[in-house]
């Protein structure tokens, strides 16, 4: 299993080397359209490759699906679906929208927003210190344990 | 309080990360557990003339085991099918995928034959509607045909003791 894994990765990687499947197309849009529903897939079998690249398999088999739903004059949603309902949505690359992947998605803008509030905590919390280091260096200093006390 | 937070959050990334170290990328859940098994009509492997319409196989729980002779880890797979369904009666259909009929035939006269019926996915339809993407791959269909349970990889007895017999009510 494992091997197999392996082997299709490093053919996977020698992907450049030679042309898949062409497919009958009718015209260049079609083309264009199938490159981008077929790039929006992920790979199950190489995981790091969407099925316009994979040559995998089964990658090939969902290429000439894809390419047959289109031509039955399927959307490009209907197309996704049939997907989803059979791999998960882990075969989408852009993950949908949805409570579940809510963290996934906005995740990253609570991570940001929280570090420029500690941020701005943080500089305004040293701006306040040194006002008052400024402020208790002007008075006379209150005792001998005074941190601020400014040495003559 | 806030000194303690670079270390505090550090602790909790290293957490999840080494959570996600444990996690296997090659198991992806199937979205079919719990819902109808999907239909099929195919040939027979072992008599083309007939046909396996698992239509027909409603009212007994079955497994559906996904196999092929070029796969070495189906190879390794099959002694514990063997085993565990001749022990405990249980309805095993083979769906074999995208194979040599010929050499497939070859390969069960080897290694045995606990199948009730074999279909022939010739062209990986049947295996795409299924959302399989490896070899051997096992679903568990209940006597409503709802798939229960799908194991990505070779069954283990271990698979079988606290998965398979439990949802079908085998005592092991």
């Amino acid at each position: 299993m494992i091997r197999t894994c392996l082997l299709w990765c490093l053919l996977c990687f020698s992907a450049a080397a030679f042309a898949l499947d062409p497919m009958p197309f009718k015209d260049r849009d079609e083309e264009l359209r199938f490159q981008d529903i077929t790039r929006e897939l992920r790979c199950l079998v190489c995981q790091n490759q969407n099925i316009a690249d994979s040559n995998a398999d089964l990658a090939r088999d969902l290429r000439l699906e894809v390419f047959e739903m289109m031509r039955e004059g399927k959307s490009d949603d209907e197309i996704k679906t049939f997907m989803t309902e059979r791999y998960g949505d882990f075969v989408l690359y852009r993950p949908p929208m949805k409570p579940s992947t809510w963290l996934l998605w906005f995740g990253p803008f609570l991570v940001l927003l929280a570090g420029g509030f500690l941020l701005i905590r943080h500089i305004r919390g040293r701006q306040r210190a040194r006002a008052e280091a400024t402020s208790t260096a002007a008075t006379p200093s209150t005792g001998p344990d005074d941190p601020n006390e400014m040495i003559p | 309080m806030m000194r303690y937070l670079p270390i505090a959050v550090f602790i909790a990334l290293a957490v999840l990360l080494f959570v996600g170290l444990g996690l296997d990328p090659k198991q992806v859940p199937s979205p079919l557990i719990d819902k109808p098994a999907p239909p099929f009509n195919l040939p027979e492997l072992r008599d083309p003339t007939q046909r396996v319409d698992n239509k027909a196989l409603l009212g007994t729980p079955y497994l559906l085991n996904v196999w092929g002779s070029w796969c070495p880890a189906c190879r390794d797979e099959h002694p514990v099918v063997v085993e565990f369904a001749r022990r405990h009666h249980l309805t095993v259909i083979g769906l074999n995928w995208k194979d040599d009929p010929a050499t497939a035939m070859q390969w069960l006269q080897r290694f045995g034959d606990p199948y009730s019926a074999i279909a022939v996915d010739a062209d990986g339809r049947t295996a795409i509607d299924y959302g399989v993407y490896g070899a051997p791959e096992t679903f568990l269909i209940d006597a409503q045909g709802i798939i229960r349970y799908k194991k990505i990889g070779p069954l283990t007895p271990d698979d079988f003791e606290r998965e398979v017999l439990p949802r079908i009510g085998v005592k092991s």
